[in-house]
């Protein structure tokens, strides 16, 4: 439960409208409380009034009118109740929520690689959810339970102490039967609800991989396997339900036990004229008063241990500390770059991999010029590039920009420098334009236009019926597999960075089109610092510079034609990519 | 609108009948739940009898024993009560889990068979929330729900009953506060129904979102989008709050209101108790009964209102339900399909025309494909080669049947694949998909896809063949090293190693390579090609490829120009032809060419 002392500071937030929301828990208690009494004096006067038919009606409307008076008295306050302590937990739930977001913004790239995405979904909803669950109710029924509780115990003992201590007997078993079964019945939902979210990410793995199972015809295998989950997830839910139905029978028998008693021993006190007929009235009244605080008082400890349960899995999120961030190191000062990078003897791993993935990699790129990457695939050429936009920090050694070490420099300062075009294209489910000029933060639509221009897109857009407003579908499908790579150039292009890095981003465009973009970029580029990775000669040939990586090492280096001359990985390279008749004139 | 804003009528006859079929399998179980149901009730109803008894019969004579007998019969209908209640809350889940269960599966299955341009359109977020979500609040209805209904509408029978043959008069002024409760319980509905029509729209704003930023957080971050995506969740974030808030409103005034027509009734029947009592007619065990029936008549109809929700929102769901079980965007197998065990591999197009969103006339159509037609013969290797977004993978999607051809046809081996089951047909074809998917799990298991029938030697044979033995072999587990969602953990190019071993290991009659080796280098590429070379020998297969060295060596290369055919022939016909190709051919090699490279110009000569 010690992890719900973080919501400290949110309720902190909230301490005046929840202090008022208390007093209002106990206000209308003591508006509560007093009813039954009400009734059992109507009773008595009404008995009386039958034995000495001698009737007070004004007597009787006397008590109904207070009974009402009292009822809607303590109805405000109860609106008033649910108006400041349940609006709170929501605005709790708000704030946490957008906190959880922003934190997570905050994490590292290596994080969310190894964090399914369903996990975080989960935790953003339903350990949220939870977590509000428990504030309200948390907040309110033990106030109210301790209210109403001691309040009618004390009238009841004032009204016949040994009749409200016989009758009292089942109660706390009440208690004691919420909370373990509560105990119980939470282990349970606990495994149920594991089982619902593996069924969920089975469902989200099959809807997005719903190409692959229908070109290979996999559907009945995934069915099959389905199937297997859901049928887990139906016993877990059936064990569920054995424990949770023992619940409500259970409790009413218990408080059955209470009525029985009262009826029984009240009844002969009354006989023996110890205790008048409206007084047992009024008790009968107290004791179905008593039953839900003390079926709360279990609930909401389970309840309660449900939010810590959520807490301690958010704390767990909020605890991860950003990896790559601004430090007491970061010049503020920095705002722009020049485009300079370099690399001093960097290594890196990648975090969980069993070796290096860089290894003692000296580089340097002057700002304004073209540096080209070639390398075997899984080389190392992509984690290079992300270490530039500090999407990844090196293991050891030194990456500096324009001389400073890269962890002085602001992040937002570097990366609003650099326009990087990734190797999985990922767009969003919103408009062309949007995805484009998601690049900026004031792009017109001529910026739009203009980036489009360039990346060669504009021609695709203009082709479609909507233009630049057409729709994309999740991750950018109805767009062929070149435009979306176009999109996402246009993308990077828009914000007219000092480094732009394009990470096999031509891949899938023809050389023509490939060409067309190369000469456009080389133009918007100028004096400014390129990074392409290709695994096309006819993309890197020109760069002022081109390495190429083995293993995570910069094997060789150098212009296109001295490394042609060099004879190594990268003539070989040249070699293979002519043609077969070009060879043979050789 | 959008499906999460339909709000469903809390009763819709049509929609009732339907649900109601799946308990038709359960319809035996359903009749005992209600039937316990019933004894339940009646005996809830039956207590506040009980206190009459206590205290008009035996405290009023003074009778022990029959005060013992009264309280000890009560305790034994309390007992009894206890255990039907259990094993009819058992019943009810046991009957609800079950139909929920085979719903689950009905929708999960259809999914399956649904084409993809349903999931060109259909956020798979949404489409997850309809197999887990939706289904879920199903569950309350068949359990809960149904049988609990009859439960409540029992209780109130039987308070009822109890009331008016105790005491007629009494029933009828105890119950003349219903109309006000009725009123305010419309007027409760009618505005929590908008609330919460608010609410679940907000909150299928902030799942979606969440969803996209959270796979797409890379780009966030390295556009230094963070902020602006946060204000754009800020506010989803708020509207959702206030839409909440104003929820509660409502229910801050309905609780307390229901609670003050209960007082009003105690309060006439006091009153009333009074003007009755002087002309004898009234016992103060009625009255009591009386004060006890009026606390139990207002739980079922409290309960009631919430049953409400749970329908309002059961019918909901089950809307958006079978309005995806009625969606038949799907591909249909043919009638009378021809069987297809074995191919040869001959494929031929026939005046192909196709459009992902046909228009309403040909005229207004945006036509993705036009008029195509080519043969490929069995055995020979095709290369189509085009300027991106010219058509090259939608051909494969057709072949695949994956679309529907809007004119012309699609021959295999001289059969339509219309006429052909699509299991059959897809079981002999092997797509290596231009966007790479992996499955979470492991290595093996995404070369396999889960079927047994590929030996584990066959998977490390494709591996090997693709050489992604390499690298495989250098992790941790090998071939059971674990995969991240969507194999974040590896390199494209290495991915995409891993998807070209699945279609190798399917050991297809036709092997279609969609950009297969795009991010891969050109020296792994050449090694799978020569490790492919004799594989291929007596198959099909198709290769798509910017990289004009990875299909210089076809039998035919096929030239697309905006959904059309230009050019077909050899590499060297085609050079020789002076058209697209050797344009392309000359921008992918003529500046390598310059300069000192004598290969170069001997090269361009061509
Ligand atoms: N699912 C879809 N829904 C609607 N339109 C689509 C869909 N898939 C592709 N298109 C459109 O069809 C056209 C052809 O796309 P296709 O993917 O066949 O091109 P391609 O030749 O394979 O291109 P690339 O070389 O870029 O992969 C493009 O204009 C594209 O926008
Ligand atoms: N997040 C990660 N966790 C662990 N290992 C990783 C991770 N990302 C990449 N690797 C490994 O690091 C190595 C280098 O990967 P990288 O993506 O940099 O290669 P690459 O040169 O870009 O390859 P490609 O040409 O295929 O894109 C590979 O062996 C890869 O499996
Ligand atoms: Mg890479």
């Amino acid at each position: 439960m010690k992890s719900l002392l973080r919501l400290r500071p949110y309720l902190a937030r909230y301490k005046r409208t929840l202090l008022l929301g208390l007093l209002t828990v106990v206000a209308s208690n003591l508006f509560t409380v007093a009813q039954p009494t009400f009734v059992g004096h109507a009773v008595d006067s009404l008995k009386r009034g039958l034995e000495t038919n001698n009737l007070e009606q004004t007597d009787l409307l006397f008590w109904a009118g207070a009974i009402v008076l009292f009822n809607l008295i303590a109805g405000g306050f109860t609106f008033l109740t649910r108006q400041t302590i349940i609006v709170v937990s929501r605005k709790i739930e708000y704030d946490m929520r957008n906190d959880f977001l922003g934190h997570i913004q905050k994490l590292s790239l290596s994080y969310f690689q190894n964090t399914p995405t369903g996990d975080l979904m989960a935790h953003a909803t339903n350990d949220i959810s939870a977590v509000r669950n428990s504030l309200g109710p948390g907040i309110m029924y033990p106030t109210d339970t301790l209210m109403t509780f001691t309040m009618a115990i004390a009238v009841m003992l004032y009204t016949d102490w040994q009749l409200t201590l016989l009758a009292m007997i089942p109660l706390p078993l009440v208690s004691f039967a919420v909370y373990r079964l509560g105990k119980l019945v939470h282990q349970k939902f606990e495994e149920r609800q594991e089982q619902y979210s593996n069924l969920t990410t089975r469902a989200q793995e099959n809807l997005s991989g719903i190409r692959v199972v229908k070109a290979y015809v996999r559907e009945a295998h995934e069915i099959g396997l389905f199937r297997v989950m859901s049928f887990d997830y139906l016993k877990k839910n059936l064990v569920l339900a054995r424990v949770q139905s023992i619940m409500w029978p259970l409790m009413f028998l218990l408080v059955g036990f209470s009525l029985v008693i009262t009826l029984y021993v009240g009844g002969l006190r009354v006989i023996n004229h110890n205790l008048t007929i409206g007084q047992l009235t009024a008790f009968f009244g107290y004791l179905v008063m008593l039953i839900w605080p003390m079926i709360a008082f279990g609930w909401v400890i389970n309840i309660l241990q449900q939010g810590a349960a959520s807490m301690g899995r958010l704390a767990k999120i909020l605890d991860t500390e950003p990896e790559i961030r601004d430090t007491a190191t970061t010049d503020h000062a920095i705002s722009h770059v020049r485009g300079e990078i370099e690399f001093r003897n960097v290594h890196f791993t990648h975090k969980g991999a069993n070796r290096e993935s860089l290894t003692g990699i000296d580089l340097t790129v002057p700002a304004g010029t073209t540096l080209a990457i070639v390398g075997y695939t899984g080389a190392g050429k992509s984690t290079l590039v992300n270490m530039m936009s500090r999407m990844y920090d090196v293991t050891s050694g030194e990456l500096c920009i324009d001389g400073r070490n890269v962890k002085e420099i602001p992040l937002q300062a570097l990366r609003s420098n650099i326009g990087y075009v990734p190797q999985e294209t990922f767009l969003f489910s919103d408009t062309i334009s949007e995805n484009i000029g998601y690049g900026t933060d004031n792009g017109t639509d001529e910026h739009v236009q203009e980036a489009a221009e360039i990346s060669r897109i504009a021609h695709d857009v203009s082709d479609f019926p909507k233009g630049y407003a057409t729709m994309l579908g999740e991750r950018g499908i109805t767009l062929s597999g070149g435009q979306k790579q176009r999109t996402s150039i246009a993308r990077a292009v828009i914000r007219t960075p000092k480094i732009l890095i394009l990470d096999d981003a031509l891949s899938a465009v023809d050389t023509y089109t490939e060409e067309e973009i190369l000469k456009r970029l080389r133009t918007i580029m100028k004096g400014r610092t390129s990074i392409i990775i290709s695994h096309r000669i006819s993309t890197v040939k020109d760069a002022d510079q081109i390495i190429v990586l083995n293993e995570g090492r910069i094997v060789e280096r150098g212009s296109h034609d001295e490394l042609v001359d060099l004879g190594g990985i990268y003539a070989e390279l040249h070699r293979k990519q002519l043609l077969e008749e070009e060879l043979e004139q050789l | 609108m959008t499906d999460e804003e339909i709000l469903g009528k809390a009763y819709d006859t049509s929609l009732m009948k339907r649900l109601l079929k799946y308990l038709r399998p359960y319809k035996w179980h359903v009749v005992l739940g209600i039937v316990l149901s019933i004894v339940v009730s009646s005996m809830e109803a039956v207590r506040p009898y009980f206190t009459k008894i206590a205290v008009d019969e035996n405290i009023a004579n003074g009778d022990h024993e029959g005060l013992l007998f009264t309280a000890l019969a009560f305790l034994g209908v309390l007992v009894f009560r206890g255990l039907i209640q259990y094993f009819n809350a058992y019943l009810t889940q046991w009957i609800g889990q079950k139909t929920i269960f085979d719903l689950r599966m009905q929708v999960f299955e259809h999914l399956q068979n649904l084409g993809l341009k349903f999931y060109d359109k259909n956020p798979i977020g949404r489409l997850i929330t309809r197999v887990t979500n939706d289904i879920e609040v199903l569950n309350e209805m068949f359990s809960s729900g149904i049988v609990m209904v009859f439960s409540d509408v029992f209780t109130i029978i039987g308070i009822l009953y109890f009331m008016f043959s105790m005491n007629w008069k009494l029933a009828l002024i105890s119950l003349s506060v219903l109309p006000l409760l009725f009123y305010g319980t419309f007027l409760f509905r009618k505005k929590a129904r908008e609330a919460y029509r608010e609410v679940r729209i907000q909150i299928a704003r902030i799942n979606t979102f969440m969803q996209e930023h959270i796979t797409g957080m890379m780009v966030d971050q390295v556009f230094n989008r963070e902020a602006k995506s946060y204000n754009q969740f800020d506010n989803i974030n708020a509207a959702h709050r206030d839409a909440n808030i104003k929820s509660i409103f409502y229910y801050a005034l309905f609780y307390p209101g229901v609670d003050l027509i209960g007082a009003i009734a105690i309060g006439l029947i006091i009153w009333y108790a009074g003007v009755e009592a002087i002309g004898g007619t009234v016992t103060i065990g009625t009255v009591m009964a009386f004060l006890q029936f009026n606390e139990m008549f207002w739980r079922p109809i409290r309960d009631l209102s919430e049953k409400y929700n749970i329908m309002q929102t059961a019918m909901a769901s089950s809307e958006r339900l079978f309005k995806l079980l009625d969606d038949r965007t799907m591909i249909d197998d043919p009638v009378a399909p021809v069987p297809l065990n074995a191919v040869r591999g001959d494929i031929e197009f026939r005046n192909v025309w196709f459009a992902y969103n046909p228009g309403p006339t040909d005229a207004e159509t945006e036509w993705i494909l036009k008029n195509i037609s080519f043969t490929i013969k069995a055995g020979e290797t095709a290369a189509f080669v085009g300027h991106t977004g010219a058509g090259k993978t939608t051909i494969i999607s057709l072949l695949g049947r994956f679309y529907d051809v809007q004119k012309g046809e699609i021959l295999i081996d001289g059969v339509n694949i219309k006429d052909i089951r699509q299991k059959d047909l897809r079981k002999h074809i092997s797509v290596v998909l231009q966007d790479v998917f992996l499955f979470s799990g492991d290595i093996a298991s995404n070369i396999n896809l889960g079927n047994e029938a590929i030996s584990f030697e066959a998977v490390q044979r494709a591996a090997r063949t693709v050489g992604a033995n390499g690298f495989i072999e250098q992790l941790s587990n090998t071939y059971h090293a674990e995969v991240k969602e969507r194999g974040s953990t590896l390199s494209v190019g290495q991915k995409q190693l891993i998807s070209f071993a699945r279609a190798l290991a399917f050991n297809p009659a036709i092997l279609i390579l969609d950009e297969a080796t795009s991010n891969v280098d050109t020296e792994t590429e050449l090694l799978i090609q020569s490790a492919i070379h004799s594989l291929l020998e007596g198959r099909t297969s198709i290769v798509i490829a910017h990289r004009l060295s990875t299909i210089q060596n076809a039998d035919k290369i096929i030239v697309m120009h905006k959904g059309e055919i230009r050019e077909t022939g050899t590499h060297q016909e085609l050079l020789a032809h002076g058209g697209i190709y050797y344009k392309l051919y000359q921008l992918q090699y003529k500046e390598q060419e310059t300069g000192s490279r004598p290969v170069v110009q001997i090269g361009l000569r061509v």
